[in-house]
């Protein structure tokens, strides 16, 4: 894990000039928390998806500090681990195929075969794990992006909706994550849920924009 | 952008240059030595057709040049996110159409009287018409794009890379294929995209003024529909 | 961007297709109707080399424009967007939508040519070969070139089906007569160095393209 540092800087967005939200400002390093809450249609994925440099804000930024080097907002993937209802994995390949090709396309180190057995065993894929994606269930294809997230190590990890469609078991493997998680990287948690917010320590609230 | 006497300069110049180069044009007869400042010469295989250059040509020039308009405030929206410029770019795009569909309609007429029919598929022909289609094209691709920003960046970027291939249909295709246009493979004043006109200096000079003219005119229209646009604009966001 | 991920990104692109088949069935059914159709219109006409090579490059056009796009419009609609910008950099994205693009045209000319040699055995004789390699690969190239960057701005609005041979028709006219008339000089077994001047132009339309889409792409990739 890498000395990493993020901080936002008066973010606002607007759509067809409509503000989502404005001047969000945070400042997070290795070992802390956010979680974003805020209704539906609050544009938590919105805020999510920003600081994960998918998507540009209109005002403010992002900075990304990695050993207290500056890191271009191109590069910052390689450092975030993202789960969201967004992302899709390929349906016509299967667990490992998706967790591999992936990883090829990025270019990661050090994920070696083992590794990959591991990570699908933590989320619990293990049996499932040469099936095509097609067939799998709403709460496994979740589990999937998981072990997508955490393939490669990463320092942050941002989690939007984190236990969507998972069952008991689902949710506790998530903990086990988020709690590992903090106390080494960075966790962001985007939830609605109360008891999920309670993970992290800071706390950003979306509200009405009506101003 | 521009201040109010600049625009009335242009307005009023652009309405006297415009008359003055309709009348003139018509007007002037031709004749074999052209003695005073009142004749134009008659040019070989083209005569009284000859005076379609002074409005087709100004009118084709001015839709090249609101698409250089168009595709450069789309470039400077690329760089700056303001959103000024797409209004800018998309203002001069639709002046930019309307006088594509006029060059075509005089070239047309022109290709009726000089070659018999009015079109023919020659190099300047199918030019002219690809632009029409690219200023189709550019405002289909608008109308399916809803977000703003998008709508922006998308059609800037198409314009820019529509932009790129005109170079090659302009300058390029008429010397590798004949065609009926001056400045093509076949024409023996020799292959070329400017083509020397044997014009005399009196007709040079109202061709000069046409060109004049029609600039200022595109100067005028742009200035009012970007000032248009801007006022919807602004009144569209205080209603979301 | 590394060439190793650019690769692995064509190959999961390949093995996607391998799988699915989506594109390529609906390829090969659209070049079968498309020269049946030609088939039926002609008749027993025979027609010359320029119409032939006209005839070659429209079927070409058309199955591209039912294809392309699928490279942009099969992420977006999956929502592997997303996933693909966060392994990959929007340069590795392109190169490898490009390559893939060019080596589907390039089959797709490789099919149409095998089916015109087969149906219309007695006038589609490819005299100068060596003419029409170059401009089949050189038209492939550029093909891909101009339809990869397109592609991804169709991918990102809504009427993507007829918006996408809209967009690209005018961007790619001076390509299709440019590869007509090489094709003819190769039916009509003009030698190689009539076609250079074709050439010279298929050459710089790929670079421009090329250069100018890798410069505008990230603005359409990233949001």
């Amino acid at each position: 894990m890498n000395l990493i540092s993020l901080t936002s800087t008066g973010v606002s967005k607007e759509f067809n000039r409509r503000s989502i939200f404005r001047d969000i400002s945070f400042s997070l390093k290795g070992g802390e928390s956010l979680a974003i809450t805020g209704r539906n249609g609050s544009g938590k994925s919105t805020l999510v998806k920003i600081i994960c440099g998918l998507l540009s804000p209109t005002r403010g930024s992002v900075a990304y500090k990695v050993e207290n080097r500056n890191i271009d907002v191109d590069a910052v993937k390689d450092y975030i681990g993202l789960v969201s209802p967004y992302l899709q994995m390929y349906d016509e390949f299967t667990g490992l195929e998706n967790l591999e090709v992936l990883s090829r396309i990025r270019a990661d180190r050090d994920v070696s075969r083992e590794w990959i057995a591991e990570t699908l065993t933590t989320v619990g894929l293990w049996e499932r794990r040469n099936d095509f994606v097609r067939t799998y269930s709403s709460g496994m294809k979740q589990r999937l992006k998981y072990a997508f997230a955490m393939l490669h190590r990463p320092d942050v990890l941002v989690l939007d909706e984190p236990t969507a469609n998972l069952d008991y078991e689902g949710i506790a493997m998530v903990e086990k994550c988020a709690d590992r998680q903090r106390s080494t990287g960075v966790l962001i948690v985007a939830t609605n849920d109360h008891e999920e917010a309670t993970w992290c320590a800071q706390r950003v609230v979306l509200g009405d924009h009506t101003l | 952008m521009f201040g109010k006497n600049d625009m009335n300069a242009a307005k009023y110049g652009s309405i006297i240059l415009i008359t003055f180069v309709l009348i003139a044009g018509l007007a002037i007869p031709l004749s074999p030595s052209p003695q005073s400042w009142l004749e134009f010469p008659i040019i070989p295989g083209l005569e009284e057709k000859a005076r379609n250059i002074l409005y087709h040509v100004p009118v084709a020039w001015t839709t090249v040049v609101a698409f250089l308009v168009g595709t450069f405030y789309g470039f400077r929206y690329l760089k700056t996110k303001n959103f000024d410029d797409d209004i800018k770019s998309v203002s001069a795009a639709g002046l930019g159409f309307m006088f594509c569909l006029l060059a075509t309609i005089t070239g047309a007429i022109w290709a009726k009287f000089s070659w018999g029919s009015f079109w023919n598929w020659d190099p300047r022909e199918t030019s002219i018409f690809v632009l029409l289609l690219i200023y189709g094209a550019y405002f289909a691709l608008r109308s399916a794009l809803e977000t703003e920003e998008k709508r922006a960046t998308l059609s800037a970027v198409y314009s820019i890379i529509a932009g790129i291939t005109v170079p090659f249909f302009v300058f390029v295709m008429p010397r590798i294929m004949s065609g009926l246009h001056p400045g093509a493979k076949g024409d023996p004043d020799g292959a070329g995209p400017v083509v020397q006109f044997k014009m005399s200096p009196n007709m040079l000079v109202i061709f000069l003024l046409g060109l004049l003219g029609f600039t200022l005119f595109f100067i005028w229209l742009f200035n009012l529909r970007v000032r248009l646009a801007r006022l919807e604009y602004q009144r569209s966001a205080h209603h979301s | 961007m590394s060439v190793t991920a650019i690769f692995a990104l064509v190959r999961k692109d390949i093995h996607s297709e391998l799988r699915t088949r989506y594109a390529l069935n609906a390829l090969v059914m659209f070049v079968v109707v498309a020269v049946a159709t030609i088939l039926f219109a002609l008749r027993s006409d025979q027609p010359t080399s320029s119409v032939l090579a006209g005839l070659y490059w429209v079927v070409v056009f058309f199955t591209a424009m039912s294809g392309l796009s699928r490279t942009f419009v099969s992420e977006e609609e999956r929502g592997t967007t997303m996933t693909l910008q966060l392994v990959a950099t929007p340069s590795t994205v392109y190169f490898a939508k490009l390559i893939f693009n060019t080596a589907l045209t390039f089959s797709l000319t490789i099919a149409v040519t095998a089916l015109y040699m087969a149906v219309f055995s007695s006038t589609f004789v490819i005299q100068t070969m060596s003419t029409f390699l170059g401009t089949v690969i050189l038209g492939s190239l550029g093909f891909a070139s101009a339809s990869t960057i397109i592609a991804a701005i169709v991918a990102k609005a809504n009427t993507r089906a007829t918006l996408y041979p809209v967009l690209s028709f005018p961007v790619l006219v001076v390509l299709l007569m440019t590869v007509m008339s090489a094709t003819t000089k190769a039916l009509d077994g003009e030698p190689f160095a009539s076609a250079l001047g074709d050439f010279q132009i298929l050459i710089g339309y790929f670079l421009a393209m090329t250069a100018g889409s890798y410069l505008l792409f990230e603005y359409v990739w990233k949001e």
